[in-house]
C-alpha cells in the first residue's frame, strides 16, 4: 500500500487543480445526458483540447491522442468531484459505442460518428432492450430483413433514454431468424430521421419521462451500416456493455450524496434540534459512510489491480449491484431523515433540494432493474467470481403470444 | 500509488496458509478445545518461529518493526483458520503499547521476549465507555483497584497491560500481591478471556513520550479484530460455495439453484468491499493518524454487520448439517461473535465513530447536562 502520487502524477494533479480554477466561470450547468448546450459543447472542446476527456482516443477521431494513464483519468475524476465542476459530455454514444467503434467499427464509421459525438454535435441512443427482451436480451426480434443494398427493420425497442431528441440509435437486430438466438443479432447504425420510426414518450414512477419507446415500420437502413460481422452483434454488444456496467455504480456518486446527507442532517431540525443530534439517524448516518468508504476504497483497489493487470474479479462484479444498492439506500435515509418535508415533490413550496431526494430514490430502482438486474448480477457474482453452477436449461415455455 | 497488498505481504499470508492447513486442521482444533478455552502454545511457538510474534516489536530490539498492516494480514489468516492463539493481545496491542509508552527498561526487559514468543500478555483495554456491571480500575500513586472484565489473553500471561478509568495504560506482573485472575467462558473457545480483580496492585505506567497511547492502541485492536473476521467470513463464504457445489437435492447441485446462488453472491458482495476498507484502515493506522479511530472504528463496525450475516447465512447454505457439530463450521460463526463484541459492539463503534468527527455534539452536550448519559 503506497497511496502517495509519483512527483510527475502530483504535478499533473496541481495542473487539473490550476486549470479548474481559472475556468470556473466558464463552467456550463452540470448536465451530461440529452442534447449539449452550446457552453457545454465549448466545455467539451476545451477539455478535449487539455486531454481531461477523451484523453486517450486518437487526434483523427477528435480525441485528444494521449497515451493511456489510469491515473491521470482517476486524478482527472477525482479533481472534478472535489470541485463539483462538470465533467465532459457523457451518455450512451460517447460512453458505450464511441469504444465500441473504435475497437470494432470500419475506418469509414470512425471517421463519420466518433468526432461529431465527441464534439456533441451529435447524439446516440441505444436501442437494445424490447417489451420481451429484457434480462434475456439475447431473446430479442425487432427483425432485418435482407432486401438487396438494405434491411428492412420492423418491430419496437424500449428504455430507449433520449430517443426523443438523438441524431442516430445503435441497435440490435435480429438477421438470422434461423440461427440460435445469440448467433442471429447484427449491430446497426441508424439515423432517427429515417422514415417508419416512431418515438413514443415512456413517463416513468418519477413522473418524467427519462425514457421512451420506439416502434419500426419498414424502416430501410444500408447494410454498410452494421458495426462488425454481420450475424455477430452479439459480440459487439458485450464489447458495448462492458462499458455500460462500468459506469453503474460509480463510487464517487455515493461520495456526493453522502456529503449532501450530512449537510442536510447539520442543516435540518426536528424540534429545534440538528437531525444530526437524532442518535437513530446519526447511527444510520455513520452505518452508511462505512459502506460509501468501503466502496471507494474497492474503487482504488480496482484502479490499482488495472494499473498491476490484474483486476481481482469478484470486486469488478459487485460495483453496479452495491453501488446501485447503496445509492438507493443514501436517498432511502435523507427522506427519512426529512419525514413529511421528504415527501415534498415537484413545485411544491418547502421542497427541499427540488426534490432530488424524492426523484433519486425512485430513480435508482430503474438503475437497480437496469443495466443488468440485481438479480442478474447475482448470478454472475456467483456463476463468474464463485464458480457456482449455471441453472440447468428448462424445455422451452410456451410462447405468451405478446402478453406482458 | 498502489492500493494493494505487496508481493512479500502475499507471500507471508500465503506461507503462514500453509503452515496452520498442516498444522491447525479442524481435527486439531476439534481436540485442543475440546476441554474449553485454550491458548495453542504448540501453534504460538510455530508462528514466533515464522518471525510472525515480532511483526510490530521495533529492530532494536530483535523485531521486524512492520507497519500495522503486516500483524493485520496475519491476523486474518488467523482468522479464516479459527486458530487458538492470542495473537491479538500478545503480538499486537503489548508490543504497541510497550512500544509507545514503555520506559528504555521497559522495552528492554520485554520486547525480545514478544518476538522469541516466551512471553504472553494479557491486555484490558477500553478508551469509549463500554463498561458493564461498573467494571474499571482507579490508579492512585501507581496502585491500582477495581475490576477488570474481558481481558484478552493466554492463561500463561505474565503481565496484565490495562487502562485504568483516567485513561492512563498500567503494566503489572502477574505474581504482584492483590492480582485475582478468573476464567470467563465465551461461547469461542478459540479465544481466552479472563475477569481480573485488582486489589492495591502496584503497577507501572506506560508513559507515552507525547500523546496519547490508548486511542492507538485500542484502534490497532479493533482492525485486528475486523481483520480476523474478514478471514474468519471468508472462510465461512468459501465453505458454503463448496458446500452448494457437492450437495444435491432434488437430482441438482444445490448451488444451481437460485435462491442458494443468490445467498452466496449476496454474502461475496457485502464481504469483498470490506478487504478495501480494512487495508485503508491498517493502512491508516501509520500513514493518516488523524484517522485513524475512525476508521478503525468503521472497520470493526462494519465487519461486525457483515460477519454476523455471513455467519448466520453461510450456516444456512449448509442445511442442517451446518447446524451440527460435525461440520466444526460453529468454530468460525462463534469466532465471529467473539470480534463482534470486543473491543466494542458495532452501535458503540458507531457512536464513537460520529463523535470523533463533531457530529451530535449537542446532542451529547445536552444529554450530559441532564446527566445519566454514558
Amino acid at each position: 500500500m503506497d497511496l502517495a502520487y509519483s512527483p510527475e502524477h502530483k504535478k499533473f494533479q496541481e495542473e487539473v487543480r490550476d486549470f479548474l480554477q481559472q475556468t470556473q466561470p466558464q463552467w456550463p450547468p452540470s448536465r451530461t445526458v440529452g442534447r449539449a448546450s452550446p457552453e457545454a459543447m465549448r466545455w467539451q472542446a476545451l477539455l478535449i483540447e487539455r486531454g481531461y476527456t477523451a484523453r486517450s482516443i486518437p487526434r483523427e477521431y477528435g480525441g485528444h491522442g494521449g497515451e493511456p494513464d489510469l491515473l491521470k483519468s482517476h486524478i482527472i475524476a477525482e479533481e472534478f468531484a472535489r470541485a463539483g465542476a462538470p465533467g465532459g459530455l457523457a451518455g450512451q454514444g460517447i460512453s458505450m459505442l464511441v469504444p465500441t467503434l473504435l475497437e470494432l467499427g470500419t475506418p469509414e464509421q470512425k471517421e463519420r460518428y466518433v468526432k461529431p459525438t465527441l464534439l456533441g454535435e451529435m447524439l446516440w441512443c441505444q436501442g437494445y432492450s424490447e417489451p420481451g427482451a429484457g434480462s434475456d436480451l439475447a431473446s430479442l426480434r425487432t427483425s432485418a430483413v435482407d432486401e438487396g443494398d438494405d434491411f428492412l427493420v420492423n418491430g419496437q425497442k424500449i428504455w430507449t433514454s433520449t430517443a426523443h431528441e438523438a441524431d442516430m440509435m445503435f441497435a440490435l437486430v435480429r438477421t438470422e431468424p434461423d440461427a440460435p438466438k445469440h448467433r442471429g443479432i447484427s449491430y446497426l447504425l441508424l439515423p432517427m430521421s429515417t422514415p417508419g420510426i416512431e418515438v413514443r414518450p415512456l413517463k416513468t414512477m418519477t413522473g418524467h419521462a427519462e425514457f421512451n419507446e420506439v416502434f419500426f415500420t419498414d424502416v430501410r437502413v444500408p447494410k454498410s451500416s452494421i458495426v462488425g460481422n454481420r450475424g455477430e452483434g452479439w459480440q459487439v454488444a458485450n464489447t458495448t456493455l462492458k462499458f455500460e456496467r462500468g459506469m453503474l455504480g460509480d463510487p464517487n456518486e455515493a461520495g456526493r450524496r453522502f456529503n449532501d446527507l450530512v449537510t442536510l442532517m447539520q442543516e435540518e431540525t426536528l424540534d429545534g434540534l440538528s437531525l444530526m443530534d437524532n442518535p437513530l439517524l446519526r447511527d444510520s448516518l455513520v452505518r452508511l459512510q462505512a459502506k460509501v468508504l468501503a466502496m471507494q476504497y474497492n474503487g482504488m483497489r480496482l484502479l490499482s489491480g488495472e494499473l498491476r493487470g490484474e483486476v481481482p474479479a469478484i470486486a469488478r462484479l459487485i460495483v453496479k449491484l452495491q453501488g446501485c444498492e447503496l445509492n438507493h439506500q443514501l436517498a432511502a435515509l435523507a427522506i427519512d431523515a426529512l419525514g413529511e418535508l421528504g415527501l415534498l415533490y415537484d413545485n411544491s413550496p418547502r421542497l427541499r433540494a427540488e426534490g432530488a431526494w424524492q426523484r433519486k430514490y425512485m430513480f435508482d430502482l430503474g438503475l437497480i432493474i437496469g443495466g443488468g438486474t440485481a438479480q442478474i448480477q447475482k448470478n454472475i457474482i456467483a456463476e463468474r467470481g464463485l464458480g457456482m453452477p449455471r441453472e440447468p436449461k428448462l424445455a422451452a415455455a410456451p410462447q405468451s403470444g405478446g402478453a406482458r | 500509488m498502489d492500493f494493494g497488498l505487496s508481493e512479500q505481504q502475499l507471500s507471508m499470508q500465503e506461507s503462514l496458509r500453509r503452515y496452520l492447513q498442516q498444522a491447525a486442521g479442524l481435527e486439531h482444533l476439534r481436540s485442543v478445545v475440546a476441554d474449553g478455552p485454550v491458548h495453542d502454545a504448540t501453534l504460538w511457538q510455530g508462528l514466533a518461529d515464522m518471525g510472525l510474534t515480532g511483526l510490530l516489536v521495533p529492530q532494536a530490539y530483535g523485531g521486524l518493526g512492520l507497519p500495522l498492516m503486516d500483524a493485520v494480514l496475519v491476523q486474518e489468516v488467523l482468522g479464516e483458520f479459527a486458530a487458538p492463539v492470542c495473537f491479538t493481545a500478545s503480538a499486537i496491542l503489548a508490543p504497541l503499547a510497550l512500544a509507545l509508552a514503555g520506559s528504555d527498561a521497559q522495552q528492554e526487559k520485554w520486547l525480545p521476549r514478544l518476538v522469541d514468543g516466551s512471553l504472553q500478555v494479557a491486555v484490558c483495554i477500553t478508551d469509549a465507555g463500554g463498561s458493564r456491571e461498573d467494571a474499571g480500575v482507579t490508579a492512585v500513586n501507581d496502585k491500582l483497584n477495581g475490576r477488570l472484565m474481558f481481558a484478552l489473553g493466554a492463561a500463561s500471561a505474565e503481565l496484565l497491560i490495562c487502562s485504568c478509568r483516567e485513561g492512563d495504560l498500567y503494566l503489572v506482573h502477574r505474581d504482584a500481591p492483590g492480582l485475582e485472575w478468573t476464567s470467563m467462558r465465551s461461547v469461542d473457545d478459540t479465544r481466552c478471556l479472563w475477569e481480573i480483580k485488582l486489589r492495591e496492585v502496584a503497577a507501572e505506567l506506560l508513559l507515552p513520550e507525547a500523546g496519547d497511547a490508548l486511542a492507538p492502541v485500542s484502534a490497532a485492536g479493533r482492525i485486528a479484530l475486523a481483520a480476523d473476521t474478514l478471514g474468519a467470513a471468508q472462510t465461512m463464504l468459501d465453505k458454503a460455495v463448496a458446500y452448494s457445489c457437492e450437495r444435491q437435492q432434488f437430482d441438482r447441485l444445490i448451488g444451481s439453484f437460485q435462491a442458494v446462488k443468490h445467498m452466496c453472491a449476496e454474502m461475496a458482495a457485502e464481504l469483498e468491499p470490506c478487504r478495501a476498507l480494512l487495508w485503508y484502515a491498517a493502512y491508516a493506522y501509520d500513514a493518516v493518524p488523524d484517522k485513524r479511530t475512525l476508521l478503525a472504528c468503521h472497520a470493526k463496525a462494519h465487519l461486525g454487520e457483515v460477519g454476523t450475516s455471513i455467519a448466520r447465512t453461510a450456516t444456512e447454505v449448509h442445511g442442517g448439517m451446518g447446524f451440527t457439530d460435525l461440520l466444526g463450521l460453529h468454530y468460525w460463526f462463534k469466532r465471529i461473535g467473539f470480534n463482534r463484541q470486543v473491543l466494542g459492539s458495532p452501535d458503540r463503534l458507531r457512536a464513537q465513530a460520529a463523535r470523533v468527527q463533531g457530529w451530535g455534539v449537542q446532542a451529547d452536550r445536552l444529554m450530559e447536562q441532564g446527566g445519566g448519559y454514558r
